[in-house]
């Protein structure tokens, strides 16, 4: 496969309250960003799993983005509070493991931004493209 | 007899390599010993034992069995068995080797496992006799020569030489190979070695433990002793001693759904684990002291019922070293045979 | 070598036996050699003169045992916790995973722990006796005539060489002193890991991890692993498996088991010390400690009964998750 054909494939947990609501608004106004990215509707931020993160690159995704509503702006008050520590160390084990860091990434995107929702998924999957496909978290037995 | 000598032992490797792989123990870079491919470099580490044992080699801890692909209505099964390769297991000791035997009467009686039966057709062993046993070695307990042991091929190892001789067909079909860098020789100092050899085995401190309280038909005896409460106590019923154990055979069959297929593979299971032969109905072993009697009950009796009083233990003395909280065969024969309280 | 003597701690067993505190005591069984102890319940003075020990092969790490002696039992068991076993006996408290009402916890001083594997490394193979002696500990080997002599803090166990603390942080009972916290080095390892190179560090644990025998001896005998049924062991979990079938597998297993431990691992070291393979996993553990005093402010588990886990706490400017990734180099 060339460079020019690779495509990324992303996973994006997005908070129903706030993250989805942004992907929602960026469509409605018509603002673009790959296809390539499959979101996932979670209730919060925080009901990620560390395992969800890591059974998303088994399954053959090359880059990981939780989203979900700013600090201070959870639904259930302080669920991301909670998300911002795991994935903190999360990623960070991920990094010491020599596993790329920048396949991995939480964003805070509220309903009102639609804007910022495509910005930074177009940003994520500029970056994950760069780094080409997933070697290092993969298993072979999901790729083709 | 034939003899090598150490600075022909790379070319042997590269002699060996040329029409199959290799495989020898070589030191990792903790110290400890583990089976290797041969390339260019690596060094055979007469070690006692590696790590894993070479079960791996006929059994590996998981296998893929097949794969199915459904499209609509169509279930397609496809056989993904590959040609096997010719290889070597080069330096494996009389314990090991003996499991192999054990394995066979497991993996090659009716049903035939053809993936076990294709991989055995496909080895040569090289056994090494042992020179430097330890103190966790008790092979001699289960009948086993260490000092001459089967394979196709034996090699005694003294100073910087080994010394061949085959005992099968395809064993000599290898040594004849090897001609070009062995030279014929007497028995002189292969005997010497076996004698200094035998004068450490009678130093061995577990040279007296015995198998004549266990064996077949001996279940009612010991099913029920009270001795498998204490014993198991402190069992953490992880999976250790049955993993680094040459001749535990039991695995489970699973299969993983890739998305785009069906795999189905069988991995190595444990009778350690809580969900050991667990079905529809549970699990017919409920607590660690019936999983811990299941497993030692299974080596010293059940097994030998079943085949010809052959033990399920070769006494290589990997669990001795190996357990968490140090509780392993050795013991709860003692225990059981009458020579130990608990 | 130990300064406590064995015969200390039967004395004390005994008088509590005798007056009827405690009705068992869990101890170190003798095996076959003089490193092969195994965790036992004692009922009686006259087994423990027998079969009890105390040496520098005690290792094993008594608190998580706690759990299910204290399900079933009616009378008080009588346990002893070196000052690494009391982090752990408090940390168990906090998450309220046994009755501390049937526990008598009796507080003994620690030197350290040997590592077999050290000793054979320096003596060689064969070892069938061992005899502390002063500083040292005299060996016999099967291949020498004469006993070989090893400094004990030669052959320390890794753990103890970075012991992170002599004091007792729980106990009913304390026999003979308890230490002080110490300032050790533990996090050296892991700032040399994260010092390497992404290729490098990848290429490290790969050649590490890549041994695991998925036994499951780290995770059962972690005294932070008590569930009743384990995801990895959960049929109905899409991650259950007996066997690391390929790298993936390997490397999920342990980011998770260490994950899941994660603010609650009081660093005790069982896990490396069981491992069959010699995988270094207390360096996972590690970083998440390193990373968790970084992040969010020096944290010990289990070292304050009843304290807040980091995972399960928050506060309004915790660093961002990308920031905490890209600190290193920003400190650099």
């Amino acid at each position: 496969m060339s460079m020019n054909e690779y495509k990324p494939l992303i996973v994006a947990f997005c908070c129903n309250w706030c993250s989805y609501a942004g992907a929602d608004l960026a469509g409605n106004n018509r603002l673009n960003y790959p296809a390539d990215v499959k979101i996932i509707r979670v209730p919060c931020s925080c009901r990620v799993n560390p395992m969800f993160v890591l059974r998303a690159f088994q399954r053959g995704a090359d880059g990981v983005i939780l989203c979900g509503c700013h600090p201070g702006d959870c639904h259930y008050t302080s669920g991301n509070y909670y998300t911002r520590r795991r994935m903190a160390l999360l990623f960070s084990m991920l990094d010491y493991l020599g596993i790329e860091r920048e396949r991995t990434r939480v964003e805070w995107v509220s309903a009102a931004e639609g804007a910022k929702f495509a910005a930074t998924m177009n940003d994520f999957v500029e970056t994950v493209a760069a780094l080409g496909e997933n070697k290092r978290l993969e298993d072979l037995r999901c790729k083709k | 007899m034939l003899k090598i000598t150490g600075d022909k032992f790379p070319k042997m490797f590269e002699i060996l390599s040329e029409s199959m792989s290799v495989y020898l123990p070589v030191k990792r870079s903790d110290g400890k010993t583990e089976y290797k491919k041969w390339q260019e470099g690596d060094l055979w580490s007469d070690a006692l034992n590696t790590e894993r044992s070479a079960k791996d080699f006929f059994f590996p801890q998981s296998e893929n069995l097949m794969k199915f692909k459904v499209e609509g209505k169509n279930i397609e099964v496809i056989d993904i068995r590959d040609e096997n390769e010719d290889f070597v297991i080069f330096g494996a000791k009389a314990c090991d080797v003996r499991s192999f035997e054990i394995l066979d009467r497991v993996f090659l009686t009716e049903p035939v496992d053809s993936f076990y039966k294709n991989r055995r057709e496909h080895a040569v062993v090289v056994t090494a006799a042992c020179s430097k046993p330890q103190e966790t070695c008790f092979c001699t307990s289960f009948d086993i020569d260490p000092i001459n042991p089967v394979g196709d091929i034996t090699l005694w190892r003294e100073a910087d030489a080994i010394y061949l001789e085959a005992k099968t067909e395809k064993g000599a079909a290898l040594v004849e190979k090897l001609s070009e860098i062995s030279e014929e020789c007497d028995n002189t100092e292969v005997e010497a070695g076996k004698a200094r050899t035998a004068k450490v085995f009678e130093k061995l401190p577990l040279k007296g433990l015995g198998n004549e309280k266990f064996g077949g038909g001996k279940t009612k005896e010991f099913f029920d002793s009270p001795l498998w409460a204490p014993l198991s106590e402190a069992c953490l019923g992880c999976g250790t001693c049955t993993f680094v154990c040459p001749t535990c055979q039991c695995y489970d069959i699973k299969e993983f759904n890739t998305g785009k297929e069906v795999i189905r593979y069988r991995c190595w299971d444990s009778c350690m684990y809580s969900d050991f032969t667990k079905m529809a109905h549970g699990n017919n072993r409920n607590s660690q002291v019936e999983r811990f009697r299941q497993r030692f009950m299974h080596k010293l009796v059940y097994f030998p019922e079943n085949n010809e009083g052959i033990f399920g233990c070769v006494g290589c003395g990997r669990c001795l070293s190996k357990c968490p909280i140090s509780m392993n065969i050795v013991k709860v024969m003692k225990a059981l045979g009458g020579s130990e309280n608990v | 070598m130990q300064k406590i003597t064995r015969e200390a701690l039967i004395e004390k067993a005994s008088s509590l036996l005798s007056n009827g505190t405690v009705t068992s005591v869990m101890g170190w069984k003798r095996g076959e050699f003089d490193y092969d102890v195994t965790p036992a319940v004692f009922e009686t003075v006259e087994e423990m003169e027998k079969d009890f020990v105390w040496s520098d092969f005690c290792g094993a790490n008594f608190s998580k045992y706690l759990v299910s002696k204290t399900q079933n039992s009616e009378g008080k068991i009588l346990v002893f916790l070196k000052p690494c076993d009391t982090y752990s006996f408090n940390q168990l408290l906090t998450e309220h995973r046994f009755d501390r009402e049937k526990v008598f916890a009796v507080a003994i001083p620690c030197e350290g722990m040997a590592d077999i594997s050290k000793i054979k490394a320096q003596v060689g193979e064969g070892i069938v006796e061992i005899e502390p002696k002063g500083e040292n500990l005299l060996i016999t080997t099967l291949y020498d005539e004469d006993k070989k002599a090893v400094n004990a803090a030669d052959v320390l166990a890794e753990r103890c060489v970075n012991c992170k603390s002599k004091k007792h942080v729980a106990y009913d009972e304390l026999l003979g002193e308890t230490g002080e916290i110490i300032d050790s080095n533990r996090f050296d390892e892991v700032a040399r890991i994260e010092a390497l190179t992404p290729d490098e560090r990848f290429a490290f644990w790969q050649n590490e991890l890549s041994k695991c025998i998925r036994c499951n001896a780290c995770r059962d005998v972690c005294p932070a692993c008590t569930c009743e049924k384990c995801v990895f062991d959960n049929p109905q979990s899409p991650v259950e498996n007996k066997a690391p079938t390929n790298e993936f597998e390997e490397k999920m297993f342990h980011i998770i088991r260490a994950f899941h431990v994660a603010g609650r691992c009081t660093d005790c070291g069982e896990c490396s010390r069981v491992c069959p393979q010699n995988i270094p996993l207390h360096l996972l553990n590690r970083k998440f400690i390193k990373d968790i005093n970084e992040f969010y402010g020096d944290y010990q588990a289990g070292a304050e009964e009843g304290s807040r886990a980091p995972l399960v706490d928050y506060t309004f400017d915790d660093i961002e998750a990308c920031d905490a990734v890209n600190r290193r180099d920003n400190n650099a």
